[in-house]
């Protein structure tokens, strides 16, 4: 059935459902998500709230949900000198583009040929790719081979080589490509093509929401990625965005208690830190808080596949 | 033999290069790897490296292992675990069946707002969690402030601890289930509500008879991956949002945060490799044993 006549027919049903009590229930029910959804949002006002509230005032009287004295304060400081945040913000853009196209390739390719019936090794490397995960060497032996054979430790490629190639993103693109029929790869084989060829104009152009899917997948993991900095990179210049906001976080806390118990006369006041903190995780976070929820069904779709036993 | 062997390769060789990365990519960060397993064997020095390091047996076990860090994290990943399976399958499937019941424009509003928080790296979410729990500041003590209460010092007392972790995690992965059962209620055949409506079934019949039932193969193959799982910890949630505090470490550490500190912090090479293997073994353990149990239940929903 195709999805708009499933929509029409869903519809029908639950038209049918609607007496009295049915709809007293449903807004009961409304009423409770939208207690749960104020409930959910609540944690993040408050962060947004801290980093528009004068220092002073939250020194004095804490953390509000509503600012009680409004102040622009810490976002000025911050863009007074945003090199340290640009370049965090920097890396880990180059690291996510990057990150993605390659994956993203590295990911359909193997997809593509245990999709293929036909091909001989087909379930040798099903079993090959998908072992790891069930067992693993574990965090050191990975270490070692990053930092001692592979020599990554403080590149760039560090923050991209460990998640190119993630099995469960292979399941996912090859539950699509199964849908591929196969008359189409054997029409293409009798027109003279070469395996490239047919997976680059043929398969891919295929999996085209596929892709979009797995692509968005593996950039959100790339964006959000804290792990491998954590791991493996010690060099300033290279530090990404969520490493970032944790150095500011662990400096300040430092900073902040190594200036009370030296007793040293400075007036915290003059330095909104505490503002100044969560304006940083405000403006690290907020941006992907807009756009990774607008591509949300993206998510939605590649999941229910994901979730097909394969 | 070897001969028919060559042709059939011949045939399949363009698949077989398109394959090529992944396998070298697999072999370097994924088989060789598990060669370095060896390490849990040794005393590992840098300079001697993975091979020339000299053996020691079983002392890196018997070292983790007579230490009461391991029973102590290995209870707290298990049970930890154990609650986030067991709370966000409930939660998730009746959010999910709810969710199902009200119009269509409000589950868009509510599932991205439930979604949300999904999207936040654990080091944001540390900073939220912060936000509540500082001593001085926080808006919980600011709270118990306005009761006249005393403030407490959050970060430095542990039995708080596990409600704030099974909450945390709740809050930021709920809606992600959600959406996963969600999607599986979906695409369940509405011919079984219209027959069920007919024989006079009501809507608690047909969660009970119809929803539950079917959405069963999803929730067991979720099931046998999160138990799969249960030995790993996720390790932003505990080492971000205790803030690595040494005062809680009774109630959240877990084998990836203490393996994490071993390897980085004290730099006990041949003991975190051991406690990883340790965890690998029996994590293999366990995915084997529940997807024997699920096929001896029912062989249709089995992973393989």
């Amino acid at each position: 059935m195709p999805a708009s006549q499933v929509a029409i027919h869903k519809k029908a049903v639950k038209s049918s459902f609607e007496s009295k009590e049915s709809q007293w229930s449903s807004r009961i029910i409304n009423l409770f998500f939208c207690a749960l959804s104020i409930l959910f949002i609540i944690p993040l006002l408050l962060v947004i709230s801290i980093s528009f509230t004068d220092e002073k005032t939250l020194l004095q009287s804490g953390y509000h949900l509503i600012p009680e004295k409004f102040s622009l304060e810490a976002y000025s400081l911050i863009f007074k000198s945003p090199g340290v945040l640009l370049n965090a913000y920097g890396i880990t853009i180059l690291v996510t583009v990057i990150g993605t196209v390659v994956g993203l390739f590295l990911t359909s390719l193997t997809a593509y040929t245990i999709s293929r019936k036909d091909y001989r090794y087909r379930r040798i490397m099903t079993l090959y790719v998908f072992f790891t995960t069930l067992f693993s060497g574990g965090l050191v032996p990975f270490y070692i081979m990053i930092t001692q054979y592979l020599h990554l430790k403080d590149t760039i490629w560090a923050l991209i080589v460990p998640y190119l190639l993630n099995p469960f993103y292979i399941l996912v693109m090859k539950g699509f490509m199964d849908k591929t029929p196969m008359e189409v790869i054997e029409s293409g084989k009798i027109d003279g093509a070469s395996e490239w060829r047919i997976f680059f104009i043929i398969v891919l152009p295929l999996t085209l929401p596929a892709l979009v899917t797995i692509g968005l997948f593996i950039s959100f993991q790339y964006w959000n990625d804290w792990w491998l900095g954590l791991l493996f990179i010690d060099n300033q210049h290279l530090i990404p965005l969520q490493l970032m906001l944790y150095r500011v976080m662990s400096t300040i806390e430092y900073l902040s208690n190594n200036i009370s118990s030296v007793n040293v006369s400075v007036d915290m006041t003059q330095f909104p830190s505490l503002s100044a903190r969560m304006a940083m995780a405000v403006l690290a976070a907020g941006p992907m808080m807009i756009v990774f929820p607008m591509l949300q069904r993206f998510f939605v779709s590649g999941l229910t596949v994901g979730s097909v036993k394969g | 033999m070897l001969k028919n062997e060559w042709r059939h390769f011949k045939r399949n060789r363009d698949l077989f290069v398109m394959s090529l990365p992944a396998i070298v990519y697999k072999l370097f960060l994924n088989y060789l790897p598990m060669i370095g397993l060896i390490i849990a064997f040794k005393q590992y020095r840098y300079d001697l490296g993975v091979f020339g390091s000299e053996w020691v047996g079983l002392k890196n076990f018997e070292f983790f292992f007579s230490s009461d860090t391991a029973f102590i994290v290995t209870r707290n990943t298990i049970l930890y675990n154990l609650a986030f399976i067991v709370l966000t399958m409930v939660i998730a499937l009746t959010f999910a069946i709810l969710l199902n019941e009200i119009s269509r424009k409000w589950i868009k509003v509510h599932q991205t707002v439930l979604f949300l928080p999904y999207f936040l790296s654990w080091v944001v979410v540390g900073y939220v969690v912060l936000a509540f729990l500082d001593h001085k500041n926080g808006f919980l003590n600011v709270i118990l402030g306005m009761f006249g209460e005393e403030a407490i010092k959050w970060y430095e007392q542990a039995k708080y601890w596990p409600v704030i972790i099974i909450i945390t995690q709740l809050w930021k992965s709920v809606g992600f289930s959600t959406l996963i059962y969600y999607a599986g209620l979906l695409s369940i055949d509405s011919s079984y509500y219209e027959a069920a409506k007919i024989d006079g079934a009501n809507r608690w019949d047909m969660i009970r008879k119809i929803t539950i039932p079917l959405l069963t193969p999803l929730i067991v193959i979720l099931f046998i991956v999160d138990i799969g799982k249960i030995f790993r910890a996720d390790f932003g949630l505990f080492y971000f949002i205790p803030n690595d505090s040494s005062f809680l470490y009774s109630t959240t550490d877990v084998i990836d945060t203490y393996v994490y500190r071993s390897l980085r912090v004290v730099g006990d090479i041949g003991m975190s490799t051991a406690i990883g293997l340790y965890q690998s073994v029996v994590g293999f353990i366990m995915v084997l044993l529940a997807n024997w149990i699920v096929k001896k239940i029912n062989s249709d929903n089995a992973l393989w």
